[in-house]
């Protein structure tokens, strides 16, 4: 879709404008936010129809909400965080909860004591350059997500997929940033764990002798 | 501390320590390298990408919406 916006055109300035009333800036808005606010969901639910709800729920709520918008937070991590409680609304809906906290207080584990060693270490066959072109990578990524707790997963990927920091990951699912970085421990250390299961070389396996790096 | 170290963000004090140890501890480097390697793949591999008939009707849906919220008195005059 063609618009007059270009794309040194900050996210702030267009939000400016469309809360002036500029349909095409909220347009734009939407342009740059869709397919990662979509690819989010699709990672989160693994299913294509929900992750049309998703989207579409995430930019009826920016719409709606724009003008309460104070650019407290970027206006990226404010998108994402929409999403991220639109996506888990309906993983909750389909275990038969109603909820969609996130409480740090329901877990009482998530602690880094509690946080499992790593057990199979092993350098892996390919460089990641190379896995990503081969197609049965996504469905072993994808099944790898799906086994991480929906709480760790959002927190992997709010920060490294889609780059927030420690700080705007925290602000975006209202956790503390201790508690994000317990989360993030435990989604990197299970998903490294299951890949390199799969993609790790057996004849180079290492032992690792038990010890501590807290 | 893996965390951070992962990310390249430990303080350089600290960071000389756990170098040091991480020196003589292939099992942690090989876990650093698996970790820093499972965030690449998941970083740089293929984008979900959205149907475009699906963003067709998302943007018909959200320029219905935007005249319902941003034309009150127009439509109140008609």
């Amino acid at each position: 879709m063609a618009n007059q916006f270009s794309p040194e055109t900050s996210d702030a300035e267009l939000v400016r404008l469309a809360k002036a009333g500029e349909l095409d800036a909220f347009e734009a808005l939407t342009n740059r936010y869709e397919q990662r606010v979509f690819g989010l969901a699709m990672r989160m639910l693994r299913q294509e129809q929900d992750a049309e709800d998703v989207a579409q729920q995430t930019f009826l709520s920016v719409l709606e909400n724009l003008e309460g918008f104070r650019g407290e937070a970027s206006f990226s991590t404010w998108v994402l965080r929409i999403a991220s409680h639109a996506a888990l609304k309906i993983i909750r809906k389909r275990k038969g909860l109603n909820t969609v906290s996130l409480e740090e207080t329901t877990e009482p584990s998530d602690d880094f004591n509690s946080i499992p060693h790593p057990e199979f270490i092993a350098d892996w066959r390919q460089s990641p350059e190379h896995l990503v072109e081969r197609n049965e990578i996504r469905r072993l990524l994808d099944d790898a997500l799906t086994r991480l707790d929906e709480k760790h997963r959002l927190v992997f990927l709010l920060r490294d997929v889609e780059g927030l920091s420690i700080q705007e990951t925290a602000a975006a699912l209202d956790l503390s940033e201790a508690n994000v970085k317990v989360r993030l421990l435990r989604a990197r250390l299970q998903l490294r764990e299951d890949l390199t299961r799969v993609l790790g070389d057996p004849e180079r396996q290492l032992v690792r002798l038990p010890h501590h790096h807290e | 501390m893996l965390n951070e170290y992962v990310d390249g963000t430990v303080d350089p004090a600290v960071c000389e320590e756990f170098e040091k140890h991480m020196a003589g501890c292939n099992p942690c480097k090989v876990v650093v390298d698996n970790i820093r390697k499972t965030i690449t793949l998941y970083k740089d591999g293929q984008p979900y990408a959205m149907p475009m008939q699906f963003r067709e009707r998302l943007h018909g849906v959200l320029r219905q919406r935007w005249k319902e919220t941003h034309q009150p008195q127009k439509k109140a005059e008609l």
